[in-house]
């Protein structure tokens, strides 16, 4: 059985660790969705989140081989119902008429989201929420013509106190 | 301090005797500040072999092996043996030079992106790239090299940061919060492990090379014992329990003993400590031990489930898991028997001699190896080339000391054997180093006979010259492995050179046999020469290697004939 994890990492903030990651993954045949990287509270760590595919016992061993890594300091997975996950999607779309700018503003809103830029023919939204509901905003804007997609991948932190805080 | 001169001094601090190496363009500033005092630098003919040495001697010391190679072609020709010291988690620290710092990504004369291409075969990677970070990565590569489950780890640095003079802080003790092995056994784990063994009626062990490499043959054997339990090896694991002892079963896997490969298959409990169950070892894994409670000890995680399902992991230290589950059956006044497990043994090892046939005269690897046992003493060192003489050396060669086989396991790479006898003489002068090789696997690294006989490392390699590239050679000529047409396709090494001459050529010694006679006193002439040797043994080019588990079959699919 095959299905998204998503796996978090707190990792050495320094020059070749995303390559390292990465590249664990590909030796090891595992595939990534989506991977996002980005500084935490500590300045010297970075957190990685990890989208992969797979079933339970190969998400298992790209856990075991991640914690392998020397300049990986910390792996946990999150389940989703512990999990509060978030991407952002910039969507540019074609906006042929007044008619369809209006309809995108409107379907924005009810998604939350934002106009971020405008030109004559075209309209640059911000959408932000968990993949699914990404998605569902990319399905819609199929109809009036979706001319770019920049997501950022998922970030995601466990509900509630739990923590992946490396104490000193 | 010039950061060459701080490479030195780490090297020194880490009790370094010798690096295997050959200087270019990158590390002239590092051999600069080398001097005739320790390290001894060994000038090696090819930088394969300057990783091989190193391997060799880290597997026959213990201790971490170290090459050097220039950057570019220099540092791209230790990958492979730097893969081989990963796949067959050898400590070994390679220190590569790099072009300067200005010139990186710059695709500079011999510029190779060497800590892209050997992250994934090392344990880690470091470029320093100030002169004041060599002591650290230094002192942490040869930490993670040589702790936890071992493994090779680069030290690439750029030649102006060689030249760069900074005041050095040496560090005295590393500490990484990504890496922290985990020693000592989890107490309940081990409880259940001693659950299954004193319940069970047929236990076994399975021993791998992590039983060598932490020390730890004396504690499988006290377990062996009190279990009343047979042991067979892997590949890696040969040396593991003296190849004399009466619960010694054999090597198990493709090419495994008929003992050892049927007392798996019967097994209701198997004790598997420091293996990873590759499939050379396993065969079709569904069927690898069937019935049987599965322990698994290795002090790597991420071993646990990767191949085979366990019932009771354990991740830890192979001789203090050992040790914590022999006292726990201690406290349980625990001794098994099992005589009914140890008489159907004794029953198969009567079975297969009777059934094995072996001309004792005839001048097969078989009685080579016998007679080249018998000559040895106990704690010489054998290294093996890979292919067919490799898998009559596992059989036929009865190993009776912790590291005296080496041999390369994972990889399987052809030309190791040479090079690695060469750097287990280093580590151990004293006592006769021999390669079993074969002629297509010796061609690949003789030349460096030059730095044998030109840093006095005298070896002897006996060459099962059959003319031919021979277990490729078996497969044709057997059908299997994908070789549907039954026929030879480019097997043929067409009986050169001559191998006894090529050793003078270089100034070592050489010598033909054809009867067991004269390879006996050759054999004997050759481990007391003060120069390497190598001897010739043509042998015929139909022997096949047996037993036999085709690959992907299971191992009751095994052929002995």
């Amino acid at each position: 059985m095959s299905e998204s994890h998503v796996i978090a990492a707190i990792v050495e903030h320094k020059p070749g660790v995303l390559y390292r990651v990465a590249n664990m993954f590909r030796r090891r045949d595992f595939n990534i969705e989506s991977i996002s990287v980005g500084p935490t509270e500590a300045p010297d760590l970075a957190r990685m989140t990890i989208t992969v595919r797979g079933g339970e016992a190969q998400v298992e061993q790209a856990i075991k081989q991640l914690q392998k890594l020397i300049d990986v300091v910390k792996v946990s997975t999150l389940p989703p119902k512990e999990t509060v996950a978030r991407e952002l999607a910039l969507v540019k779309v074609h906006t042929a008429d007044a008619r369809a700018r209006s309809d995108i503003v409107n379907y924005v809103d009810i998604f939350r989201g934002r106009v971020v830029d405008v030109a004559p023919d075209s309209m640059t939204t911000e959408i932000t929420g968990t993949s699914d509901k990404i998605e569902a905003f990319i399905e819609l804007m199929r109809g009036f013509g979706v001319r770019e997609v920049a997501r950022t991948g998922m970030a995601a932190l466990s509900r509630g106190t739990r923590s992946m805080r490396v104490e000193e | 301090m010039l950061g060459s001169q701080a490479l030195l001094e780490a090297l020194r601090r880490e009790k370094v005797e010798v690096i295997f190496g050959i200087p270019g363009g990158a590390t002239i500033p590092i051999y600069d500040v080398f001097d005739e005092t320790c390290p001894r630098h060994i000038l090696t003919r090819h930088e394969q072999c300057a990783g091989h040495m190193a391997d060799g001697y880290a597997r026959a010391s213990g201790k971490v092996g170290v090459c050097m190679a220039t950057s570019g072609p220099g540092a791209t020709n230790l990958v492979t043996a730097v893969t081989n010291a990963y796949m067959d988690s050898s400590p070994v620290v390679a220190i590569t030079g790099q072009v300067p710092r200005a010139m990186i990504g710059k695709d500079a004369f011999q510029e190779a992106d060497i800590v892209g291409i050997m992250t994934p075969v090392t344990k880690y990677t470091y470029q320093p790239r100030r002169a004041a970070d060599i002591p650290r990565a230094v002192k942490e590569a040869f930490y993670i090299a040589a702790t936890g489950r071992p493994g090779p780890v680069l030290v690439d640095i750029p030649k102006d940061v060689q030249m760069e003079t900074a005041s050095m802080d040496f560090p005295s003790n590393v500490e990484l919060r990504g890496y922290r092995p985990t020693y000592d056994p989890h107490p309940l784990q081990v409880k259940k492990a001693a659950d299954i063994l004193s319940q069970a009626e047929r236990p076994m062990i399975l021993s791998g090379g992590g039983v060598m490499i932490s020390d730890a043959t004396n504690e499988l054997l006290a377990l062996a014992e009190l279990l009343s339990a047979p042991v067979a090896t892997t590949l890696m694991g040969k040396g593991s329990i003296p190849e004399n002892h009466p619960l010694w079963l054999g090597g198990a896997g493709m090419h495994g003993a008929r003992e050892a490969n049927s007392i798996i298959v019967e097994a209701d409990a198997l004790l598997a400590v420091g293996t990873r169950f590759s499939d050379r070892t396993t065969g079709r894994l569904d069927e690898f031990c069937p019935d049987a409670k599965i322990i698994h000890v290795d002090i790597d995680s991420a071993e646990i489930r990767k191949n085979a399902k366990v019932d009771i992991p354990i991740v830890a230290d192979a001789k203090r898991t050992l040790e914590a589950i022999r006292s726990e059956l201690l406290k349980r006044a625990e001794k098994k028997e099992n005589p009914a497990w140890l008489r159907r043994v004794e029953d198969l090892r009567r079975q297969v001699a009777a059934e094995t046939k072996n001309n004792d005269s005839a001048v097969n690897p078989r009685n080579i190896i016998s007679k080249l046992r018998a000559i040895l003493p106990e704690d010489a060192v054998v290294t093996t080339e890979v292919g067919q003489n490799q898998m009559w050396a596992y059989l036929h060669f009865r190993v009776l000391k912790p590291r005296t086989y080496i041999t390369s396991g994972g990889l399987g790479t052809m030309g190791f054997g040479f090079p690695a006898a060469l750097g287990a003489k280093v580590a151990k002068p004293t006592v006769p180093v021999v390669d079993i090789a074969g002629d297509g696997s010796f061609i690949m690294t003789e030349q460096d006979l030059a730095t044998s006989v030109t840093e006095n490392i005298p070896v002897t390699v006996v060459v099962l010259n059959n003319g031919l590239l021979g277990m490729v050679a078996q497969w044709q000529r057997m059908g299997i492995g994908g070789a549907r047409s039954k026929r030879y396709s480019a097997v043929k090494l067409g009986n050169v050179p001559d191998f006894a001459k090529l050793a003078e050529a270089y100034g070592a010694k050489g010598a033909r046999v054809e009867t067991l006679d004269g390879f006996v006193e050759a054999a004997k002439r050759a481990v007391k020469s003060d120069v390497t040797t190598v001897i010739d043994v043509p042998i015929s080019p139909e022997e096949n290697v047996f037993p036999l588990v085709p690959a992907g079959g299971a191992l009751r699919d095994m052929m002995w004939e």
